[in-house]
């Protein structure tokens, strides 16, 4: 029954799968937009060098990586000068675990607006998590020139790039949805976060090759999505020749469950937000 | 009739109350339960549980401004929080037929680092506006709330009161079928409130539907055509006469309409005085309960411990009609200062006379107020201060053409005087 041909809404006690929240979002979908714009634009607010941290956060850990484990160390870096090697990890990298951890911590420092307005707070960690691609796009920019440097010049693989971007934020935000709607009532994730970057980090083959990984290990290796991404990149940009079939199609799966389950998680929990934050 | 703008089905909203850590015993246990409780939480029959509401069935109809009174923790707040859907009912069901904006809490979503003006995309970005509505409205925002010379500043160097006018604004100005209002109106300066409450009324005559929760009693009888009393999450009264409620809240609340208060248990007790009593006397000091009659010679008797004398301290009453209407205050300290009764430190009663033939027919509320001037309150009138009751009946005049309670807030005897022309 509509008496008055408005739009319905019907509050009930929450059940497990909601269809109708996804229609919501849509119509909420300027709002995504609104809280990316303002997470950009106080994010450097009230630093001395403000933006310079987007590219100097890539240079420094290039810096860092460069002299650990490409002087002292020696690894292997299929050909490629390390640093530039480094530096095409990092950019897929440094977007994943940015991702990560704001849209993981989203939900508590936006506490305010989950327990007092209404609207879908799945928009929170996911507005968070553009946000993050500003970044991108800048240490991309700073790539071109290094390459322009170098001498290596785009190949039709660069259409592979908005795939492998794609597939990196996926990843972020599944397991992003999973821990910001743990956080609400586990405050724990904000501090097991820098570990498990960390961890995630070293299980990536951001400052080294696959070829170091065992033959018998590589499969298991696989499951972290970022793997393929990573190697995906360099493939792409590098121009160097890396088996991907395999993992490929694993990381696409893992994917995919990490997204859909962190989604159902989320939107099922999310009727507790306001009662439990 | 109008047509229905809101269902309430037997709602019923349960909260978990206090402390729920479970003692973990070893780091696997609860590691295996961080990932197992967010599900287990919500379905175990721990019986640390409220309800905040409890049962509730209501239909509202478009156009209907409903007020929504009840103590602290009556469950109104809630309500508003399951109408707007911030939260799901335990039980029950809402329907609702429209599009509902809420100024629950309001400025929540100011970002203090961001100007003015981004503010008020971000703020109606947040209540559900599209961009081309605030648009359309940017400048009516902007000259209501009087802020054009801080637009571009950034707001955390707008004073609170250029905040929350912001925020009533931008919330105010929403395009909604049925605003909640939640004790809003408090805000800002008493011009701002006037603007406000005259904002109220101009939304409720246009035909939207409000509902309007307030302390307020006589914010909600001006604004309200109908009037609900929530206790302890249960309707209570329902009622197009919205006095009649509202003297169901401030009358039957109460568990006795005592003339007399004591200080139990010292509840009330300050760095500069202990409230000892408050009563209703006659001349003599002799208390009076029951009925008094307008003639007659009411006292109002105030007895303290003063422990501090502070030249800014001044105590005395409050007093309120049935419809929470205050009538007037009244200090030990409102005549010329070489005529206040001189404080001395210790045990000292205070008393002042309640006018004569001067108040109406009925029940009034006499509240202990006190403060340090201008500096502090010690006993805010309305924030649950000590209270005592009086009830007039008869001796209004000694007029033959007068005995019944009359019209008026008071009900004075003015002598009237005539020039033969």
């Amino acid at each position: 029954m509509n008496p008055n041909n408005k739009t319905v809404t019907i509050s009930k006690p929450p059940s497990f799968i909601n269809l109708l929240y996804f229609k919501e979002l849509f119509e909420y979908k300027e709002l995504i937009y609104f809280l990316a714009w303002r997470d950009i634009k106080v994010r450097y607010k009230q630093t001395a060098i403000g933006i310079a941290w987007v590219l100097l956060q890539p240079v420094l850990t290039i810096f860092i990586f460069s002299i650990i484990f490409g002087n002292f160390l020696k690894f292997p870096s299929n050909g490629v000068p390390y640093a530039l090697f480094t530096l095409v990890g990092l950019l897929p990298w440094q977007l994943f675990s940015y991702s990560l951890t704001t849209s993981s911590v989203s939900l508590i420092n936006d506490q305010n607006l989950v327990r007092k307005v209404y609207f879908p707070k799945i928009i929170i960690p996911i507005s968070s998590v553009i946000s993050g691609t500003i970044d991108f796009a800048i240490t991309f920019g700073l790539l071109i020139i290094v390459l322009w440097y170098y001498k290596i010049l785009p190949t039709e693989r660069w259409f592979f790039i908005p795939l492998l971007f794609f597939m990196t934020i996926m990843s972020a935000l599944g397991i992003g949805l999973w821990l910001s709607a743990l956080s609400v009532q586990y405050r724990d994730v904000r501090y097991v976060l820098p570990f498990l970057n960390q961890i995630w980090m070293y299980a990536t083959p951001v400052a080294y090759t696959i070829k170091v990984i065992p033959q018998k290990w590589l499969t298991l290796y696989s499951i972290n999505p970022m793997v393929s991404v990573v190697q995906g990149f360099r493939w792409a940009i590098l121009n160097i020749e890396i088996d991907l079939s395999t993992p490929f199609y694993i990381s696409i799966f893992v994917i995919i469950i990490l997204f859909i389950s962190g989604l159902l998680y989320f939107q099922y929990l999310e009727n507790y937000f306001a009662d439990i934050l | 009739m109008n047509n229905l703008m809101i269902r309430i089905e037997n709602v019923s909203k349960r909260y978990r109350i206090g402390a729920h850590q479970t003692r973990y015993k070893t780091f696997r246990d609860s590691f295996t339960d961080l990932l197992r409780t967010p599900f287990k939480r919500f379905h175990s029959e721990n019986p640390q549980y409220i309800w905040a509401l409890h049962d509730l069935s209501l239909e509202i109809y478009e156009g209907e401004v409903l007020g929504i009174i009840g103590r602290n923790g009556a469950g109104k707040t809630t309500l508003l929080k399951i109408i707007s859907r911030i939260t799901r009912p335990t039980k029950g069901k809402i329907e609702i037929y429209g599009k509902v904006g809420s100024l629950l809490e309001i400025g929540t979503g100011f970002h203090p680092e961001l100007t003015g003006r981004e503010n008020i995309y971000l703020y109606g970005a947040i209540l559900g506006m599209k961009k081309r509505e605030i648009q359309n409205r940017f400048d009516e925002i902007v000259d209501f709330s009087g802020i054009e010379k801080f637009i571009d500043t950034p707001m955390k160097f707008y004073s609170n009161g250029m905040f929350v006018r912001l925020a009533f604004t931008i919330a105010a100005y929403l395009d909604t079928d049925i605003l909640l209002v939640d004790e809003v109106l408090s805000v800002g300066d008493a011009e701002f409130q006037k603007k406000s409450m005259n904002k109220m009324s101009s939304i409720s005559k246009s035909g939207r539907t409000i509902l309007f929760v307030s302390h307020n009693m006589t914010a909600v009888q001006q604004l309200c055509d109908s009037c609900i009393l929530l206790d302890e999450g249960k309707l209570v009264s329902h009622s197009h006469d919205v006095g009649s409620v509202i003297k169901n809240y401030i009358y039957t609340e109460e568990e006795e309409l005592h003339s007399i208060w004591y200080n139990e248990n010292n509840k009330y007790d300050f760095y500069w005085f202990t409230p000892i009593r408050m009563s209703i006397t006659d001349k003599n000091g002799s208390p009076i309960s029951g009925y008094v009659k307008n003639d007659s010679e009411v006292w109002v008797e105030i007895e303290l411990l003063l422990k501090i004398i502070d030249p800014a301290f001044t105590i005395g009453y409050a007093i309120f009609n049935e419809d929470g209407i205050c009538l007037y205050w009244s200090y030990h300290t409102d005549t010329p200062q070489n005529t206040w009764p001189l404080l001395t430190k210790g045990r000292i009663i205070l008393k002042s006379k309640i006018p004569q033939n001067f108040l109406n027919e009925g029940l009034y509320r006499i509240e202990m107020i006190a403060s340090l001037h201008f500096r502090e309150w010690l006993l805010e009138p309305g924030k649950n201060t000590p209270n005592i009751f009086l009830r007039i009946q008869g001796g209004l005049s000694e007029s033959p053409l007068w005995i019944m309670k009359r019209p008026g807030v008071v009900a004075p005897i003015i002598q009237w005087e005539i020039k033969h022309v």
